[in-house]
């Protein structure tokens, strides 16, 4: 089972949250150009490994949350808050 | 090897079936093939048999990194129908089913297809509603539906709970009364079987880990097992298509997601068609030797890890126990998962890709197992000819940017919601 590490509330149990999406992408400017809105609506990097997604802990804090997690262990290795990033691992 | 027969098999077990032969070769790679297939499941396997045996392209090598039968087509709840709406998806699903029917014969394997129903049960009125219109829309693509009163729900599976009191009473049904269950070993099986028959070489433990190009042009693979070269080089990888196209610095539109599976001990006769839950995500089958095997929604979070966790295996297991109260004595005897391709219209994709000498076949989401004999029909074609065939013009890779999507459930570019 995941565990979230919520910075208000502490390690949670997956149940207590709901999947956002990948965190890694940025809405580009209205007036960007279509292949631009393309990748980001559509085009995924998926990678297989460490991922930056977003977590809403709709049953806790409500707060939105950024977590770093590997996709082939379920591991998580950082939780913070949307504007936060961690730091860059190798 | 030979066909199979009554008589061999009678022959067979005069000498306690000692003397059964291997079902097709363990070749070592050529250095080049007309064709290479990356993949050896279900779609893969298929594609080199049509394109040996309605394109006469026999050089062909189905490269496979575990082994056959080992990835998605063997983690499925081996569900088929064609009870689809829109246009793109219909006749394509249809043509499947005809493939189905006919498909142990074609391939001389027992697939132990079974056209034993798919019953989906609305709980509400406007639910019955939805599913008058699909009805009425599959009627008008041919393919034969039929609703049905509660009563009629509760003769065809007598163990569903009709009473007043439950939480979710049933309203009626919808019914696809050829659709229906096969073997999925059996499936792969077969066409690798029949492929090889036709002169394919399907070489297991061989993993694709790059790609070789010659300027703008795909033309083979570097393997595990060494460099293997082709003019046209098709993808059959569902659940690790954006890991292959990474190496290509392709994005695709999709992202992979684990969908969990479940089978109980067997026991006897229970259910008797394929059913599904209307007012959760639960749908079940009994296998012919008993287990009850059954699944729901997808874990909901990116991820490669073939396991799932446990708050959707209990929301999995509450929706059947709603509908069916008396699975809860029934053992559980296996749980699995399976990584899918979740694309984002919830279709598939099944189109030359953006870099020459590609070809793409992938985004089955969690239906990849009815459309297998489809999927390799209109793949081989599309390789083949270096066009889609009308059944699958519309699963292109370009339909996203034109604004072309094909959103059976109608759930905009979120992969977790299809």
């Amino acid at each position: 089972m995941l565990r979230i590490n919520c910075p208000y509330c502490g390690e949670r149990e997956h149940s207590e949250f709901t999947y956002g999406e990948d965190a890694t992408r940025t809405t580009p400017d209205n007036d960007a150009p279509m292949e631009q809105w393309n990748t980001f609506v559509y085009e995924r990097i998926n990678p297989a490994g460490e991922h930056l997604e977003y977590w809403h802990h709709a049953f806790g804090c409500r707060a939105w949350l950024k977590v770093q997690r590997n996709t082939l262990t379920h591991d998580i290795s950082w939780v913070g808050l949307p504007h936060e990033n961690p730091q860059v691992q190798s | 090897m030979g066909q199979y027969n009554a008589l061999n098999i009678a022959w067979n077990a005069l000498f306690g079936h000692k003397n059964w032969q291997r079902a097709w070769r363990d070749p070592e790679p050529k250095s080049n093939y007309d064709v290479i297939i990356i993949g050896g499941g279900g779609h893969g396997l298929a594609t080199a048999y049509y394109l040996a045996k309605n394109h006469g392209i026999t050089n062909v090598a189905v490269l496979e990194k575990g082994w056959v039968g080992g990835g998605n087509v063997g983690r499925n709840t081996t569900i088929v129908r064609s009870n689809y709406l829109l246009d793109g998806n219909a006749p394509f699903y249809e043509h499947g089913m005809n493939l189905w029917r006919d498909m142990a014969q074609e391939l001389n394997y027992n697939v132990m297809f079974s056209a034993r129903g798919v019953m989906n049960i609305a709980h509400s009125k406007s639910q019955y509603d939805t599913f008058a219109r699909r009805a009425n829309t599959m009627r008008l693509n041919g393919i034969k539906s039929e609703l049905l009163s509660p009563e009629e729900v509760l003769a065809r599976e007598p163990i569903i709970d009709g009473s007043a009191d439950t939480r979710f009473p049933v309203w009626g049904g919808i019914l696809q009364p050829d659709a229906g269950n096969a073997r999925h070993d059996a499936v792969a099986w077969g066409y690798a079987r029949a492929a090889d028959q036709l002169g394919v070489d399907i070489i297991q433990n061989c993993e694709v880990i790059d790609f070789i190009k010659h300027g703008e042009r795909i033309i083979g693979v570097k393997t595990n097992r060494g460099d293997i070269h082709a003019e046209k080089v098709g993808m059959a990888v569902a659940g690790s298509s954006s890991r292959l196209a990474e190496k290509l610095n392709l994005h695709l539109p999709i992202e992979s997601h684990v969908l969990q599976a479940f089978v109980t001990e067997p026991y006897k006769p229970l259910i008797n068609g394929v059913v599904t839950f209307g007012a959760g995500h639960f749908y079940v089958s009994q296998s012919d030797k008993g287990g009850v095997v059954f699944g729901g929604d997808i874990d909901g979070y990116n991820t490669y890890a073939q396991r799932g966790n446990l708050p959707v295996f209990e929301d999995v297991i509450a929706g059947g126990l709603t509908m069916m109260p008396c699975l809860s004595r029934l053992k559980l005897l296996r749980n699995w998962g399976g990584v899918m391709d979740m694309s984002m219209d919830g279709s598939p994709i099944i189109d030359l890709g953006p870099i020459d000498g590609l070809y793409l076949n992938t985004g089955w989401c969690y239906g990849g197992f009815k459309a297998t004999p489809a999927s390799g029909y209109c793949f081989a074609h599309t390789i083949a000819n270096d066009q889609a065939h009308e059944l699958n013009q519309a699963y292109t890779l370009d339909r996203f940017a034109k604004g072309y999507t094909i959103d059976e459930k109608g759930m905009g570019p979120y992969p977790k919601a299809h």
